[in-house]
């Protein structure tokens, strides 16, 4: 039997860019393929071919073994191809099943468009994979998970045999990426077949059947969970050794940098986000903070970083009370601050690499100099911070929205590194970001923490907090429920807390100490 | 890394390079010429529309020969209206360079001196609107702060007497500059204190400028014959002519032309301007960054106010000396055009502002020497911002690759 899927010699290139090689590809029925590569390595644009949305220089497509011409994603369908975007293309106000019927809208009589009947559909699809989605219900009310469940209704709604999900899992909390596997193994077990695009290497060995490693618009390696390793696959895409793992050393802890006392914030809708949380970090340790997105991490560090208006509590930075500060009084008592997200926040896109690495510095001596900006001393600097912190820009004078979000990051990380600090509040540093950016960036915070500095980490990734944090605060519903050394802290027991289930043992270790 | 920091530092020695590499992209200067010439071919297809000639023309040769008659007369005249005519151009330098006689010379530039003149409210007024762009302000009331201006300057230049000129220009014109930031700042520190959207509130502010005019211009500023116009100012608040009469041009042009480089320097030379540019970019990083909002924004619309109302200072103490209802012929709502053609930088103001005045300079003399409605040229400056404002079609016309991105790899 032929495969369902075959792709030969798939050759794409943009202005100065071979996105994708001859890639060669096949997909069998009832199988996941994860396509693994980092970002820019042409991933999305084969997806994007397959998907009629490119149309490719050279190469062909093959579906159960006839050639056939995708110009559009109508034809995508037609052939049985359906593909869930990484953002999702759906109506926050329409209902699920006016979402599901959109563009192929099913009327009674040629005019009033049929509710029903494609709600029946809906409900039978849901039934069949346990995707567990009501028909009636507006998509703004639902949660991402349920959201990106609706996006696959959509596609099996169109009788799709060959599912594309582009990074499914970057928008999903642990507990729906389990979720997420659950269904995508029922959608193989029923014949379907999935192509799975990722970077992230647990969830390749987790689930997919088959590998293919791409680098550079080329396929680096095809091969199976079974055979290779995550430090193999990490390999493969990098083109190098990556190490997986960091070394660290001991912590060797001054004092205390960052004292938060019985700290309450509000949110945007003015309900009480934070609840009397309390902790303190020290100089030369890294306080990770864990949790599932939501419960308050964000409000805690728009608190801290003068964003957001403290209700009651006190804040201490560097023996400051920095509690109703300004942002610019915070950094300039000595604190560092990577945002959660680097483009609304960390970044100013349409600004070249030089400005935006002096986005909170450019007032102070030497980038002004009198009355005026002192450009020579900006991009000197510019051009020594990209150098030290090995940002991939075709130049410093480049838009920053030019660059890949790697090194969007790495911006923002050497702008925030490259001054005297003694405190580094890092907010899911490395959120999207391919394995050789996250081992960089760890290694800049880690390396932070060697010199002295006190570390901030919150992430919603329990791999990062692990591997990085001394402690471990596990926040929940704006409480922090426990802290926990990191070398004493397990897996399940920081899971359980995550989800606001505390151990009876672990409630006396409760508070401020180490 | 295959950027030498030599190279680079190399590249932005040079004033202008460093222009285009900010502003980038050689398309910012394309577009924009491809869209005027594209517009006046458009128009040369409307021209023979009006043309008595053209329709009462019986035969396709006849109507082709007529037609490009038309045009060639319409655009020709255009051209001389605009610029001047360089055969009397020619002959009035070898007049004043055989007898030292100037007047014929004053003459043969007269017609580039009203396009200077007609352009000087313009690039004032746009640069009001540019400067708010970049802040992430949308200043759609210049014409009513251009109002606002000229009142408060008229009267100052009107009431107040026996100061010497050095000092009652200058008054007159910071009169007219404060009016303008007033209006405009009222808006700003809404939008700052309340959130109210400053577009709602310019408009409304527009409103308030005209009927407060109509309403000084029929008592309080009234002149004592009873015409709803003011006083004339006195001769000591005059911005002086750059030339003899018949040329009108005057000072106001000059300060506009400075101005347009004082805003470009602090736009883009000053920790201010920075701020400006970076809240009108990305308002969320700019807290990030430590900015104070409220404070940038109300500071961005009072300048953007003050340069608007620069345009009425102009009008009122280099042109008209006094204040009449029609003394703008909606210089500030084309500023807001003018401030998308030129891509909200100042030398694009400016150049955008030296073509609608060169376009309105030259209609005159396209429809009392041939015939052609004036109304054209406003077709023509439709068609140019139509053409600016979705690039697309030029893009299509012209097979021009849309802008190319480089993704430098992670």
């Amino acid at each position: 039997m032929p495969p369902v899927l075959e792709l030969r010699g798939i050759t794409k290139a943009f202005p100065g860019v071979l996105a994708n090689d001859h890639i060669d590809l096949t997909l069998n029925e009832g199988e996941v393929l994860a396509l693994l590569g980092e970002n820019g390595a042409g991933k999305t644009t084969l997806m994007n071919i397959l998907y009629g949305l490119y149309m490719p220089d050279h190469g062909e497509i093959y579906v159960r073994g006839s050639k056939v011409d995708i110009h559009s994603p109508q034809d995508a369908i037609r052939h049985g191809i359906g593909m869930v975007h990484q953002h999702f293309m759906l109506v926050p106000v329409f209902s699920v099943a006016e979402n599901v019927m959109l563009g192929s809208e099913s009327t009674r009589n040629g005019v009033v468009l049929d509710r029903e009947s494609v709600a029946k559909r809906i409900e039978e699809i849901s039934a069949r994979f346990h995707l567990n989605v009501e028909p009636h219900v507006k998509i703004e009310d639902l949660s991402v998970g349920v959201q990106q469940r609706v996006e696959i209704v959509k596609v099996l709604y169109r009788e799709a045999e060959i599912l594309i999900l582009d990074e499914p899992t970057a928008v999903l909390t642990p507990q729906e990426v389990e979720e997420f596997f659950k269904i995508v193994r029922s959608l193989v077990k029923q014949g379907k077949s999935v192509i799975f695009i990722t970077h992230k290497l647990k969830e390749v060995m987790a689930l997919a059947d088959r590998v293919v490693v791409l680098r550079n618009g080329r396929v680096t390696g095809i091969t199976t969970p079974t055979e290779a390793t995550e430090s193999s696959l990490a390999n493969l895409m990098v083109g190098r050794q990556v190490l997986l793992t960091l070394k660290r050393r001991p912590a060797a802890l001054g004092q205390s940098t960052l004292t938060v006392e019985d700290l309450f914030v509000k949110d945007d809708r003015h309900f009480m986000a934070v609840k009397g949380v309390s902790f303190d970090v020290r100089a030369g340790e890294i306080l990770g903070i864990a949790g599932v997105q939501g419960n308050g991490q964000r409000e805690l560090i728009e608190a801290l970083t003068g964003l957001r208006k403290v209700d009651s509590g006190r804040i201490t930075i560097a023996g400051r009370d920095t509690t109703h500060a300004t942002p610019r009084e915070i950094r300039e008592a000595g604190s560092a601050h990577i945002p959660e997200d680097r483009q609304k926040d960390g970044l100013v896109l349409s600004f070249p690499v030089s400005e935006n690495m002096v986005l909170n510095t450019y007032y102070e001596p030497p980038f002004t100099k009198g009355v005026s900006l002192h450009y020579e001393e900006i991009e000197r600097a510019a051009q020594e911070r990209v150098e030290a912190f090995d940002v991939r820009t075709p130049g410093i004078e480049v838009p920053v929205s030019n660059l890949s979000g790697g090194n969007q990051q790495k911006v923002i990380v050497a702008r925030e590194l490259s001054r005297p600090i003694q405190l580094l509040i890092a907010s899911q540093p490395t959120r999207g970001l391919d394995v050789g950016s996250i081992e960089y960036i760890h290694g800049q915070i880690l390396k932070k923490r060697d010199e002295g500095c006190a570390v901030l980490l919150v992430s919603s990734e329990l791999d990062e907090i692990m591997s990085l944090a001394d402690r471990i605060a596990v926040m929940y519903a704006g409480r922090i429920l426990d802290i926990l050394p990191a070398d004493r802290a397990r897996r399940e027991e920081l899971g359980l807390l995550m989800a606001g289930i505390r151990e009876p043992q672990s409630a006396a270790s409760k508070g401020t100490g180490t | 890394m295959d950027t030498s920091p030599d190279k680079t530092r190399e590249q932005k020695r040079g004033f202008f390079s460093r222009i285009a590499l900010r502003e980038g992209r050689g398309e910012a200067i394309l577009l924009p010429v491809l869209s005027v010439f594209t517009a006046l071919v458009v128009g040369a297809f409307i021209i023979p529309f009006s043309d008595p000639e053209v329709l009462a023309a019986k035969g396709f040769a006849e109507i082709l020969k007529a037609s490009w008659t038309a045009v060639r007369d319409a655009y020709s005249a255009m051209f001389t209206g605009a610029f001047g005519d360089p055969k009397l151009i020619g002959a009035a330098i070898r007049t004043w360079q055989a007898t030292g006689e100037t007047k014929d010379l004053l003459d043969a530039f007269r017609p580039a001196s009203e396009s200077l003149t007609i352009a000087t409210p313009y690039i004032f007024a746009g640069l009001g609107v540019a400067l708010g762009f970049r802040g992430g302000l949308f200043n759609i009331g210049a014409e009513g702060q251009l109002f606002a201006a000229g009142l408060a300057t008229a009267f100052v230049g009107y009431s107040i007497t026996g100061l010497p000129a050095f000092i009652h220009l200058p008054l007159a014109m910071l009169a007219g500059a404060a009016a303008g930031a007033l209006w405009a700042g009222i808006p700003g520190f809404l939008k700052a204190r309340t959130g109210a959207h400053e577009v709602i509130n310019t408009i409304m502010m527009n409103y308030i400028a005209f009927r407060l005019t109509e309403y000084l211009l029929s008592g309080p500023m009234q002149r004592p014959d009873g015409l709803p116009i003011t006083p004339e100012v006195r001769p000591t608040s005059y911005l002086p002519l750059l030339f003899e009469e018949p040329m009108r041009i005057h000072w106001g042009f000059i300060i506009a032309l400075v101005l347009a480089f004082a805003v470009y320097w602090f736009l883009w030379k000053t920790p201010l301007g920075f701020e400006i540019r970076m809240v009108g970019a990305n308002p969320n990083a700019s807290r990030y960054a430590g900015i104070r909002i409220t404070v940038i924004t109300v500071l961005t619309m009072v300048l953007s106010g003050a340069l608007a109302g620069m345009a009425g200072v102009g009008q009122i103490l280099g042109v008209d000396h006094k204040l009449v209802r029609a003394f703008s012929s909606g210089y500030g709502f084309d500023a807001i055009s003018l401030a998308l053609l030129g891509n909200s930088h100042p030398f694009g103001v400016v150049l955008a502002s030296l073509l609608f005045g060169f376009l309105r300079g030259g209609a005159a003399r396209m429809q009392s020497v041939a015939g052609t409605p004036v109304e054209l040229i406003r077709i023509i400056q439709g068609l140019v911002i139509v053409f600016v404002a979705a690039p697309e079609i030029i893009r299509t016309i012209y097979r021009i690759n849309r802008g190319r991105k480089q993704k430098s790899a992670s």
